[in-house]
């Protein structure tokens, strides 16, 4: 018997973000099951589980793209209330526009990969209101230089540009507005090992930083070992374990996540 | 005295699902721990001492028993405390050491020594200056503060990793074999900075290949070897 943690004590400051009994069913395929998850803020969220265990879905619920069969999020901002799902298309494309920024796998997801580098994330200005051409620009390069983009190519359109860099121009996208909330879908995976190091790098220092809360989904063990404070386990649609990240590389609970854990090269 | 820590039938296992199997590490340990105390644990291989560590770091997961911590947020159990609580109590005021640097692909030395007093607020180069100060004292070379620990040698790594470890003072400070592959004056650096520590008030519970490192800052003994958990007075113990 293991003991039950209690509520936060020392911590006073709620939630930034608290998805709540969210289910989903694809025709006979039941993508989530009464799946809870929280992260506090400055929190590196990490969640990791086989292919199908619903964490990309989850993800999506959280960039508001998918709605669930039920289930509510809420994010702890000012100007932000009630259930996010119950937002209509207009309401849910400025919340991710001002406040919540994605990182896909596939750049052609969030890019458009004939527009220059520099006019992506002017893009995501644009969508929040900004109409200054020198504004835009300044921004759009301040993102590019945050995220360790070589500014000498900041009109290069992404189609010209290897996968790292790719991955450089939309973690520049989505940090362009300072965004509460940073997701990440697989945002190393078909990276060389070196890029993906440089990637992760900018990543930690970004957290640190600038205190982004983020959620990364990821089946790289060492990524999400690299970078998250808290893992969450996911398997066939359902939640099985969380915990601090080291507890759950030294001392899974779950049969799953022993598995899991044991399986890493 | 200030109590620090006081531990109430703290027992771990591990089940091993995929041979359906327990594994008991420790049984029932009780003992306390004052500000400013340092506490040795002995025990043959597998007497549960390092278990013992990284459970009150919350590392692994206690199976019953209580970890009371008097925190400048008032007492919590680190047993049952929630992980928001234990993320935040481990970046200011419980410390772990081991003998394992966790090297970040790309990151200096200096940066990864630096990096617990940014998280603190300290800022850049005020931090980086420290971090510096302390790479010396343990002795690690100037041109190497630049370069990245991934490819140093395991001693080298041992004292950035003790630099980083050992820079921002905390309440609790659990030690895991840190002089293991450690030189001479990298020894000597560690006991003048535990020292500095423990006057400060820095509570320690470690574990040491060598207690002999450490010998004058001992103040008890706590051997973990099964049926002989017992406490014994730093004056008459043989470390």
């Amino acid at each position: 018997m293991t003991l039950t943690l209690d509520a936060p004590r020392i911590v006073q400051t709620r939630a930034l973000l608290q998805v709540s009994n969210v289910s989903k069913t694809y025709g006979p395929v039941k993508a989530l099951q009464n799946v809870s998850a929280h992260a506090y803020p400055g929190e590196v969220l990490g969640i990791v589980g086989e292919s199908g265990s619903g964490k990309s879905t989850l993800l999506r619920m959280m960039n508001l793209e998918e709605t669930p069969d039920q289930g509510s999020y809420t994010l702890d901002l000012p100007d932000v209330q009630g259930n996010l799902f119950d937002l209509d298309r207009f309401a849910r494309r400025m919340l991710c526009a001002t406040r919540i920024g994605i990182v896909y796998q596939n750049p052609h997801l969030g890019l458009l990969m004939k527009h220059s580098s520099s006019g992506n994330v002017a893009e995501r200005l644009l969508v929040a209101g900004e109409r200054s051409f020198a504004v835009l620009r300044q921004k759009a390069t301040e993102a590019l230089d945050a995220s360790e983009f070589p500014l000498e190519r900041l009109d290069a359109p992404p189609a010209e540009l290897s996968g790292g860099m790719q991955q450089r121009v939309q973690l520049a996208k989505a940090i362009a507005l300072e965004p509460a909330l940073l997701l990440l879908d697989e945002p190393t995976t078909g990276l060389d090992v070196s890029v993906q190091a440089l990637v992760l790098d900018t990543l930690k220092r970004l957290q640190q930083d600038r205190k982004i809360t983020m959620v990364i989904v990821s089946h790289d063990l060492g990524v999400i070992r690299t970078l998250a404070d808290r893992v969450m386990v996911m398997r066939r649609g359902e939640v099985v374990e969380t915990g601090l990240a080291d507890q759950i590389f030294q001392d899974p609970q779950h049969a799953y996540t022993q598995q899991l854990v044991h399986a890493k090269l | 005295m200030t109590r620090v820590l006081e531990i109430s039938g703290l027992t771990k296992g591990f089940t091993l699902h995929h041979l359906n199997n327990q594994i008991a590490a420790f049984d029932d340990i009780s003992f306390t721990l004052d500000a400013g105390e340092f506490v040795l644990l002995k025990g043959a291989n597998g007497a549960g001492k390092s278990t013992l560590l990284r459970t009150l770091y919350r590392s692994y997961v206690p199976q019953s028993g209580s970890i009371t911590f008097q925190s400048s947020h008032g007492a919590i159990d680190l047993a049952r405390a929630a992980d928001v609580d234990i993320a935040h109590l481990r970046r200011t005021e419980i410390g772990f050491v081991t003998q394992f640097l966790l090297a970040r692909p790309r990151v200096s030395a200096e940066a990864i020594v630096a990096e617990p007093l940014r998280l603190a607020g300290v800022p850049q180069d005020d931090a980086l200056e420290q971090a510096r100060q302390a790479l010396a004292i343990f002795g690690v070379k100037q041109d190497l503060w630049r370069a990245y620990p991934t490819t140093f040698s395991g001693g080298e790594q041992q004292k950035v990793n003790l630099a980083r470890a050992l820079i921002v003072p905390q309440k609790l400070l659990l030690l895991d074999e840190p002089t293991a592959s450690l030189d001479a004056n990298a020894r000597a650096a560690l006991v003048n900075r535990l020292t500095e520590l423990k006057a400060a008030g820095t509570a320690m519970i470690g574990v040491f290949h060598h207690p002999g490192d450490v010998e004058k800052l001992i103040d008890r003994v706590i051997d973990l070897t099964p049926d002989m958990i017992a406490q014994e007075e730093r004056t008459d113990v043989a470390v």
